[in-house]
């Protein structure tokens, strides 16, 4: 995929405002197709209904977790390898371990800059 | 309550507003609170559980919380509206989670409940252990701003 600032991003967040933040720091890094859902089982839909290239979810939502979401993904077979960054305010390490376990591609902790979320996206894209 | 909890609380928000809002709040002299009265004009509360319980407020005086929130934001907002109000929910929740990742390395897990939001001048904070909480004030260039922390370890 190499550092595709064309790629389009879904950011997953019951929160708009944080939805806000996390889009004004993608912009800041180049990164400027970017779309939203307010939590997993609207980020499903959007996955099903369009190409997205890369996921940036939080943990803690309402009606689908972000936990939720990232098994949803890699169980469905079109989206399995689809990139997933964790967004969270938990950095406990019960939590990295189960993230790690259902697949996630990197595990960001919020408060975070743009430079670290930059950082964090292109390491998985190298990994891809 | 226990002296070793406002350490983290004081780090937390200093980390998160600067971070977040590139804003650095100088925080004051920690003191005892009674009553249930809310120092702000907006305020974050979340409850914890497990090796610690209770609750910790974030109450902002306007000028500040929309000079944080527009800085967080890049757009310039005026008044308190549905932005800041859900603005105020993330920072409580960020507080507590690098809060409680500090405590976490005192050998305290603690897990937190989804934080609330109040808005309105002279509205109240109650916390679940009762109180007296602890207030850490801050000033920004913008207004003050407290962390009020009512929790004690579970023994």
């Amino acid at each position: 995929m190499g550092s595709d600032k064309n790629m389009k991003i879904l950011i997953v967040d019951d929160f708009a405002t944080m939805r806000k933040v996390i889009k004004n720091l993608l912009r800041q890094i180049g990164y400027q197709d970017v779309i939203e859902a307010e939590d997993g089982v609207h980020a499903l839909k959007e996955l099903k209904s369009q190409k997205i290239d890369f996921v940036i979810s939080d943990w803690n939502m309402p009606n689908m977790t972000g936990i939720e979401l990232l098994r949803a993904v890699r169980a469905d077979s079109e989206l399995s390898s689809l990139p997933f960054l964790m967004v969270t305010a938990e950095s406990l390490k019960e939590n990295v371990v189960e993230a790690v376990k259902a697949g996630v591609s990197n595990y960001i902790v919020k408060p975070f800059t743009a430079e670290v979320l930059n950082e964090k996206i292109k390491k998985i894209i190298e990994k891809q | 309550m226990d002296v070793r909890f406002i350490n983290p609380f004081l780090e937390a928000t200093i980390d998160v507003l600067k971070t977040m809002a590139f804003i650095e709040p100088s925080p004051g002299r920690p003191y005892l609170k009674n009553d249930s009265l809310a120092i702000g004009d907006v305020s974050g509360i979340i409850g914890f559980t497990g090796a610690a319980t209770g609750s910790m407020a974030l109450s902002f005086s306007e000028g500040c919380i929309l000079k944080i929130v527009s800085n967080m934001l890049g757009e310039d907002i005026k008044e308190i509206n549905g932005d800041i109000k859900d603005a105020v929910g993330e920072i409580t929740n960020m507080v507590s989670g690098a809060a409680r990742k500090k405590l976490e390395s005192l050998g305290l897990s603690i897990s937190a409940a989804i934080p609330t939001v109040v808005a309105g001048k002279g509205h109240s904070v109650s916390h679940i252990m009762g109180g007296p909480s602890i207030i850490i004030p801050f000033e920004t260039e913008q207004g003050p701003f407290v962390v009020d922390v009512c929790v004690d370890e579970m023994k």
